[in-house]
C-alpha cells in the first residue's frame, strides 16, 4: 500500500511538472511579448522597465528556473493588468468563492446522482427509469452555459427570491450551484445506473437474496455498496468538469470567483494571471485525482491487495 | 400418452435417418452486425438520435444556401429582427441572417467534432497498436507517458493553446481548435486499442480458431475487427459531442472560431450578449441545436454500446 | 418416510425476444426428510431453473411459473409472496451456487456474510453472531476462523470460498439444502473434499439435499436417489443402485457410458453423446431425446412417452417400455 502511495505521489509530481513546463513554454511562445503585442505606444524606457519588472529581460532558461522556484514557494507573481493585487491575492480572493460554489454543486451531484442512477436500475425500463434517464440525458446534452442562461431566463426572472446574478447571500448560490451540478450529476447517474445493472446480475446478489434478507438490505448492503465503486473512481474527472463548468457559470451569474478571474484574464491577456491560475488549477486537480485514487484503493478491498503487491 | 392414440406396429419401427435429421429446428442464427443493427433499431432513443443527426447533417450542408442572405453580409437596416418571412431565424446585432449563420455554425461545429474524433482515433490506434504489439518494457514506458498526458487537465491546456494561438479577441483558427481538442483526447482510444490488441493476442477464441485451422486474415476479419470496432465506434461517437462542447465553451471565453465564421458556440455566446435586452430568440435557436447535437450523439453512442454488448443479447 | 418437498407438474418458462422458452416442462418429483436427491443432466436441461424456482430466485420477468406446485412442508411455494419467501430463504431452504469465486460479495467481510441471514431470522446480537460465524467456519474446517471472519472473499482460495458458502448456507440449520453444481468450478482434489464435507454436515444436522450436477461420478458417492433431466423433462428416476445397475432410458445409459471408470478396460471407448439437446424455444412434441437416440422409433418423434414404473422407486419415460416395442432392444448394451 505505502509503495503504491509513493509511486502514485511521484506520478502526480511528474504530471504537475509537465503541466507547469507546458504552461511556461506555451506562454512564452506567444508572438512577441505581452507588452510589445498590445501597447505599441509606450515609451522605450517604460517598456524596458516593464520587462525588467516581470523578469522578461533575462534569458529563457533562467526565467524558467525562477518560475519553477517561485511555484515551489507558492508565489505566482504580479498581475500584469492589476496594480493593486498580486496573483496570489487574486487567487486568495476568488478561490473561496469558487470552492463554495464547487462544493455545493459536488454535494448536489453526489447525493442526487447515485440515487437517481440506482433507482433507474432497480426500475429498469419502467417509469422511474424513464424519468431519471430524461434528467440525465438533459444533463449531458445541454451545455452548462445554455442551462445557466435558461435558468436565468425562466426561473430567476419569475421567482422573486432567486436573484439573477451576483454574490453575497446564500440564495445567490442556489441557481449557479444547480446549473453547475447538472452535468456531473447526469454523468454520475448514468454511470451508477449501468454499474448497478451489472452488479444486480452478479452471483453474490443471488447469494444475498438466498439468505432471506429483505430487498432493501440486498440493495443497500450488497448492490449499492459495490455499484458505487466506479462512481468513486470518476470523482477526479467530476471535479475537473466542475472546474471547467465554473468558468462559464461564474461568468453568466456574475459570481466573483476564480473562474471569472480566469476568463477575464483571458480577455485582458493578463499572462501572469493566466499562468498562475492555470498552475493553481492544475495543482488542485492533480491533488484531487491523487486523493480519489488513494481513497478508492481504501474502499475496494480487492484493489488494496493487488496494489500492495506492485 | 394420449388415450385416443391408436398404436400400430409401424409406430414401433426403428425411426429412419431422414426423420431424425428433420428434427433440427433451431432459432434463426443472426450474423453479428445485423444483430447489432437489429438491437440498435429497437432502441427508440438511439434511432431518434440517428434521425436527428441525419437531418442536422443535411441542413448543415444545404441550410446556408437556402437563405437569400449570406452569413457575413451585414445589413444595418435590419438589425435584431425577430424571426420573420425573409429572415427565418431573425437577424443579429449586425443585421446578419441567423438562418444561414446557424446552419453554417452547425457545419463548423460538426466538422470540428468529427475531425477531432478522427484524429483521436488515428493517433489512438497507432499509439495503442504499437504499445500493444511492442515488448513489455516499451509498452510500460509508452503507457506511463500516456497516463501522464491523460492526467493533464484537458480544458486548461486547450485554453492555453487557444490563448497562445489567437491574437486578442479575434478568435482561433479551426486548425488550432482541433489540435487543442485532440491533445489529450487520444489517450482513451489508445488504451482501448492496446487493451484489445493484448487481449486478442492471448484470447482463447482466437487460439481456438487457430487450432481449428483458421487463417490469420480470417481471424482478423471474424474476431478481431468486430471485437475492436465496437468499442472504438462507441468511443468515436462519444468523442464528437465532447469536442463540440469544448469548442462551445471556448467560444464562450472568446477563444472560439474566428469571426465572422460562426460555430454553435459563438452563436450562443453572441446570443447571451443580447439576452438582457429581451432578444431571447438569438440564443434560443443555437442553444436548441447544440443541445440536439449533444443529445443525438450521446444517445446514439449509448445505444451502440448497448447493442454491441453481447451480454445484453436477448 | 416423511416428504419434505413435493414438486407437482412444475412448468417454468422465460419470455424472450424470440418468444417463450420452456425451460422446465411439467416435472414431478419429491424429496424425503434427510435424503439426498441428485438432479442430473447436461447443461441447459432445466436443472438449475428447477433449483432456483424452489427458492423463487428466478428473475421474474422474464421467468414465470406456468403451472404446477412446489409443496414444501405442505405449503405451495409458487403461491408465496416475496415477504413470505424471505422467511423461508436462508432459514428453511438454503442454496449453494456453482462458482464460489463470484458468489460472495467482494466488499463485505466473510464473517458478516455468513451470519447476515441468521441475524435476521433469529435476531442475534453482534457478539452472538460473531461466535456463530466462527463456529460455522470451524464446522466447515476453515483454519484460523477467528482471523478468517474478518477477511474479504478475495483472500480465500476457491475451495475455501466454497467452504464459506457451505457455512453460509448451513448456518441456520435449514431443512433443505439446494446445491447447484457445488463442485464444478473446483479442482478435482478439492471437489472430493467439498463433497465429503457436505456429506459429513448432512449426517450431523440431518438436512435434506438436492444436488444439481452433470457429473454422475459425484452422484454415486453421495446420493440416495437420482433424477435424470433432459430438455426440461424428467426422463428417468430411481435409487442410485437402480440407475447405475439397471438404467432403463437410453439417455441415462448414454450418460453412464460417458463417465470414465477405473475398472474400465482400456480398449473400451468412452462414450460421448452425439449432438446437442433441442432448443427449448420450440420444444419437440415427442421425446426430446429422439434425434440423438439410436433406439428411436417412429412413434418417438411426435408422441411423448408416459411414465412407466419398474419398481416402487424406479420410473422412466420411454416408448421402449411399451409392450409393442421390440423386447430385444431393452437391456442390451451397446
Amino acid at each position: 500500500m505505502s509503495k503504491y502511495f509513493v509511486r502514485r505521489l511521484a506520478m502526480s509530481v511528474v504530471t504537475l511538472w509537465v503541466i507547469v513546463t507546458i504552461t511556461f513554454i506555451l506562454m512564452h511562445s506567444v508572438p512577441g511579448n505581452p507588452f510589445a503585442n498590445e501597447n505599441k505606444n509606450i515609451p522605450e524606457v517604460v517598456y524596458q522597465n516593464l520587462l525588467k519588472k516581470y523578469g522578461l529581460d533575462k534569458p529563457l532558461s533562467e526565467q524558467y528556473l525562477i518560475y519553477l522556484k517561485n511555484i515551489v514557494r507558492w508565489d505566482f507573481g504580479e498581475s500584469m493588468k492589476s496594480n493593486t493585487e498580486t496573483v496570489n491575492e487574486m487567487i486568495a480572493r476568488g478561490f473561496p468563492v469558487s470552492a463554495q460554489l464547487g462544493l455545493q454543486a459536488l454535494l448536489i451531484a453526489l447525493i442526487i446522482g447515485p440515487a437517481l442512477g440506482a433507482i433507474a436500475a432497480l426500475y429498469q425500463n419502467r417509469f422511474p427509469d424513464y424519468i431519471s434517464m430524461i434528467v440525465s440525458i438533459i444533463g449531458v446534452s445541454v451545455p452548462s452555459f445554455v442551462m445557466g442562461t435558461f435558468l436565468i431566463q425562466f426561473v430567476a426572472r419569475n421567482v422573486d427570491w432567486l436573484p439573477i446574478g451576483g454574490w453575497g447571500e446564500w440564495r445567490h448560490t442556489i441557481l449557479p450551484s444547480f446549473a453547475l451540478a447538472l452535468m456531473p450529476l447526469a454523468q454520475i447517474a448514468r454511470l451508477m445506473r449501468s454499474s448497478m445493472l451489472e452488479v444486480l446480475g452478479q452471483d453474490y446478489i443471488k447469494t444475498a437474496k438466498s439468505k432471506g434478507i429483505s430487498r432493501t438490505a440486498v440493495i443497500l448492503k450488497h448492490a449499492v455498496r459495490n455499484a458505487i465503486l466506479p462512481v468513486v473512481s470518476i470523482l477526479g474527472t467530476t471535479v475537473s468538469n466542475l472546474l471547467v463548468g465554473s468558468f462559464v457559470i461564474e461568468k453568466i451569474f456574475g459570481v466573483p470567483g476564480l473562474g471569472m478571474f480566469f476568463v477575464n484574464s483571458i480577455y485582458n491577456r493578463d499572462y501572469t494571471l493566466i499562468m498562475g491560475v492555470t498552475v493553481f488549477y492544475a495543482i488542485i486537480l492533480i491533488s484531487m485525482l491523487f486523493i480519489v485514487d488513494i481513497a478508492y484503493t481504501l474502499i475496494d478491498p480487492r484493489i488494496r491487495l493487488t496494489k500492495e503487491g506492485r | 400418452m394420449d388415450s385416443n392414440t391408436i398404436y400400430t406396429k409401424e409406430m414401433f419401427q426403428k425411426a429412419p435417418r431422414e426423420l431424425r435429421e428433420s428434427e433440427t429446428i433451431k432459432r434463426p442464427s443472426i450474423s453479428y452486425w445485423s444483430d447489432v443493427w437489429r438491437r440498435l433499431k429497437l432502441n427508440k432513443l438511439a434511432m431518434a438520435g440517428l434521425v436527428i443527426l441525419i437531418i442536422l447533417g443535411i441542413m448543415s450542408i444545404i441550410g446556408p444556401y437556402m437563405s437569400d442572405f449570406s452569413y457575413y453580409e451585414q445589413d444595418y437596416s435590419a438589425i435584431n429582427l425577430r424571426p420573420n418571412k425573409s429572415y427565418w431565424f431573425g437577424t443579429d446585432e449586425l443585421g446578419r441572417d441567423l438562418f444561414s449563420r446557424v446552419w453554417l455554425g452547425t457545419r463548423y461545429s460538426l466538422f470540428i467534432g468529427i475531425a477531432a474524433a478522427l484524429i483521436d482515433f488515428g493517433i489512438g490506434v497507432i499509439y495503442g497498436g504499437i504499445a500493444g504489439m511492442a515488448s513489455k518494457r516499451v509498452d510500460a514506458i509508452m503507457m506511463r507517458i500516456a497516463e501522464v498526458i491523460y492526467s493533464i487537465p484537458y480544458m486548461l491546456i486547450v485554453v492555453l493553446i487557444s490563448v497562445v494561438f489567437s491574437s486578442t479577441g479575434a478568435g482561433t483558427s479551426m486548425f488550432v481548435l482541433i489540435l487543442a481538442m485532440t491533445i489529450t483526447g487520444w489517450v482513451p482510444m489508445a488504451n482501448l486499442v492496446r487493451g484489445q490488441v493484448l487481449q486478442l493476442k492471448e484470447s482463447e477464441y482466437s487460439m481456438a480458431s487457430e487450432s481449428l485451422g483458421a487463417s490469420k486474415s480470417w481471424i482478423l476479419k471474424k474476431h478481431i475487427i468486430p471485437n475492436t470496432l465496437g468499442p472504438i465506434l462507441v468511443n468515436v461517437t462519444l468523442t464528437i459531442p465532447r469536442a463540440i462542447f469544448s469548442e462551445a465553451t471556448l467560444s464562450f471565453m472568446s477563444l472560439g472560431l474566428q469571426a465572422p465564421r460562426p460555430s454553435l458556440g459563438t452563436l450562443v455566446s453572441d446570443g447571451l450578449a443580447v439576452m438582457p435586452i429581451g432578444l431571447f430568440y438569438q440564443i434560443l435557436i443555437p442553444a436548441i441545436i447544440i443541445s440536439l447535437v449533444m443529445f443525438s450523439f450521446n444517445v446514439l453512442g449509448d445505444g451502440l454500446r448497448d447493442a454491441l454488448d453481447p451480454r445484453l443479447r436477448k | 418416510m416423511e416428504r419434505l418437498l413435493e414438486v407437482k407438474d412444475l412448468a417454468v418458462s422465460f419470455q424472450t425476444y424470440y418468444g417463450e422458452v420452456e425451460a422446465v416442462r411439467g416435472i414431478s418429483f419429491h424429496v424425503n426428510k434427510g435424503e439426498t436427491v441428485a438432479i442430473v443432466g447436461e447443461s441447459g436441461c432445466g436443472k438449475s431453473v428447477t433449483a432456483n424456482s424452489i427458492m423463487q430466485l428466478l428473475p421474474m420477468p422474464p421467468a414465470f411459473y406456468k403451472r404446477g406446485q412446489i409443496l414444501f412442508e405442505g405449503e405451495d411455494i409458487v403461491k408465496k409472496s416475496e415477504k413470505e419467501m424471505q422467511r423461508i430463504r436462508g432459514n428453511k431452504i438454503s442454496m449453494i451456487f456453482q462458482d464460489p469465486m463470484t458468489s460472495l460479495n467482494p466488499t463485505m467481510k466473510v464473517g458478516k456474510q455468513i451470519v447476515e441471514g441468521l441475524k435476521k431470522h433469529q435476531k442475534l446480537s453482534s457478539s452472538q453472531a460473531e461466535k456463530k460465524a466462527i463456529e460455522m467456519l470451524e464446522l466447515v474446517a476453515v483454519p484460523q476462523p477467528e482471523k478468517r471472519i474478518k477477511q474479504y472473499p478475495h483472500e480465500f482460495s476457491g475451495g475455501m470460498r466454497q467452504r464459506v458458502m457451505i457455512a453460509l448456507a448451513m448456518v441456520s440449520n435449514p431443512r433443505l439444502l439446494i446445491a447447484d453444481e457445488p463442485t464444478t468450478a473446483l479442482d478435482v482434489t478439492v471437489q472430493a473434499q467439498i463433497l465429503d464435507l457436505m456429506k459429513e454436515i448432512q449426517e450431523k444436522l440431518g438436512t435434506s439435499i438436492i444436488l444439481i450436477t452433470h457429473d454422475l461420478g459425484v452422484v454415486a458417492d453421495m446420493c440416495d436417489r437420482v433424477i435424470v433431466m433432459y430438455a426440461g423433462k424428467i426422463l428417468e428416476e430411481g435409487t442410485v443402485d437402480e440407475i447405475f445397475e439397471n438404467p432403463k432410458h437410453p439417455y441415462t445409459r448414454k450418460l453412464l457410458g460417458s463417465v470414465p471408470r477405473l475398472d474400465m478396460d482400456r480398449s473400451e471407448t468412452l462414450f460421448s453423446i452425439k449432438g446437442t439437446p433441442p432448443d427449448l424455444y420450440k420444444p419437440p412434441k415427442g421425446c426430446p431425446f429422439f434425434d440423438r437416440c439410436d433406439k428411436a422409433m417412429v412413434i418417438c418423434k411426435d408422441h411423448m412417452p408416459g411414465k412407466a414404473s419398474h419398481s416402487k422407486s424406479h420410473y422412466s419415460s420411454c416408448w421402449l417400455n411399451h409392450p409393442m416395442a421390440k423386447k430385444d432392444a431393452e437391456g442390451s448394451e451397446e
